[in-house]
């Protein structure tokens, strides 16, 4: 699967904007991706497992607000840093 | 010293300053971080190279960065500070943002303190790579006093992180809104120390908890005395006295005791200053009447000394926040602070006249000479 990776995050990726990935759902890629490029999954998930409030998931397009969200190998996941004001 | 640094943490980014000996000529960095709000940043002065800075982005979480080269290369923390996961869904807390860094006691290499928002206590071991809770303080006095953890704008937070150079078990923080509390087992366990000061936004004045404590300084030299800058004025406690005195009831009741910064003179426990703000009626926390000034005392705060030489004579309403006024240890004393519409000044005279070092800059969040 191919991952969107958001302006914010590319100091991570070396400035990759796409980036594949392995796992059948939002948790499990997000660790992957973590896995690949330390710190990533903290920047966008709090230590309680929630989505942080200014980073969107889609899925295929469709938002995805759990990270048990279900994901396929041709699946592609966009990631989203939205409005986070002034 | 050579050289003298400022570290410069505002909403938009960290910016650092540089000037050679004489302090006269700065030169200004490029920001660092742009976006990111740099709660603070602060250099070790344990071994002048070690440098942390608190970022939070305003998409993305919060988090550590550290740099040995004064910011040519960064690397940021491992593990940053975090709670731990709790065992139900939504009852945890996590961290909004690091809002305050302290080095760890001179006996102890490596080790640094933070403080976050919503409130919470970390400690690194390693130089800021990866931080653990404080589980005397978070998890086991931290739920006690919750009651009296009031929120305020920006978000409750631990701040003013103060180490014993006498001893590196004997701690004290403060929490806004919360108080002053203090540890003699490296944070294990905690007590209040509030004693004798004013809550006038609570119903009971003498109330044990729920003080807000703007500023805690301990003397680097002295340690038994500490000073505060709270919402309801300017206190000393000396100990092992567990009651603190008003001392800012000797400034000019025109201007009065209000403020958040205080900064003590590292050579001088007796000698302090304070940046006064407007907290008549509708507390707009601005300079008095629009006129800035800094205010010193050279006696622990007896009598009070107008500062203001060089500064706007009207028209500047700023706000300097708690972490915006710092002091350098040179001789005679440099005095530096940042204001909310993002001017850098500074005195080296130990605040006996000022001059504007940068404008233009982001809302200034906090300032710190090495």
């Amino acid at each position: 699967m191919q991952v969107v990776i958001p302006s914010q995050l590319h100091d991570y990726t070396g400035g990759r904007s796409r980036v594949p990935a392995a796992g059948d759902s939002l948790a499990t890629v997000l660790d992957d991706l973590d896995r690949r490029f330390p710190g990533l999954r903290f920047r966008v998930v709090d230590e309680q497992g929630a989505i942080r409030p200014h980073i969107r998931f889609y899925v295929n397009r469709a938002a995805a607000t759990s990270l048990a969200q279900p994901i396929a190998p041709d699946d592609e996941l966009l990631i989203v840093g939205a409005l986070s004001g002034g | 010293m050579d050289r003298r640094v400022l570290l410069v943490g505002t909403r938009k980014g960290a910016f650092i300053l540089t000037a050679q000996s004489g302090r006269r000529q700065w030169r200004l960095s490029d920001p660092h971080f742009l976006g990111s709000t740099v709660h603070h940043a602060v250099l070790d002065p344990r071994d002048g190279e070690t440098l942390l800075l608190s970022a939070r982005p305003g998409h993305l979480g919060p988090t550590v960065f550290r740099s040995r080269d004064l910011g040519r290369h960064w690397q940021e923390a491992a593990r940053p500070p975090a709670f731990a996961k709790a065992d139900a869904p939504q009852a945890g807390a996590s961290v909004d943002h690091v809002f305050w860094l302290t080095p760890g006691h001179a006996d102890e290499r490596g080790v640094w303190y933070a403080g976050t928002s919503p409130p919470g206590l970390f400690r690194s071991a390693d130089g800021g790579a990866t931080w653990e809770e404080v589980a005397g303080f978070n998890s086991g006095y931290l739920p006690t006093i919750r009651a009296h953890v009031m929120e305020v704008p920006g978000g409750a937070r631990l701040h003013s992180i103060c180490i014993d150079r006498r001893d590196a078990r004997h701690l004290y923080v403060a929490l806004s809104v919360g108080g002053v509390f203090e540890s003699g087992d490296a944070g294990a366990t905690w007590r209040p120390l509030n004693r004798g000061v004013a809550a006038d936004f609570l119903p009971d004045p003498s109330a044990e908890l729920g003080h807000d404590t703007h500023r805690l300084v301990c003397h680097p030299l002295a340690p038994d005395r500490l000073y505060q800058q709270n919402h309801c004025g300017i206190y000393r406690l000396d100990r092992p006295g567990e009651t603190w005195r008003r001392i800012g009831a000797a400034m000019p009741a025109e201007v009065g005791d209000i403020g958040f910064p205080l900064v003590v003179h590292p050579r001088d426990p007796d000698t302090l200053w304070v940046v006064p703000m407007d907290g008549s009626a509708n507390w707009p926390r601005t300079s008095p009447g629009g006129r800035p000034a800094v205010y010193c005392s050279r006696d622990g705060g007896a009598r009070w000394a107008r500062q203001d030489a060089g500064l706007p004579r009207e028209q500047a309403w700023w706000t300097v926040k708690r972490q915006a006024f710092c002091a350098d240890g040179d001789e005679p004393l440099g005095l530096y602070f940042g204001t909310g519409s993002g001017e850098l000044w500074r005195s080296l005279d130990e605040g006996n006249s000022w001059r504007r070092l940068a404008e233009h800059l982001p809302e200034i969040f906090s300032v710190a000479a090495a």
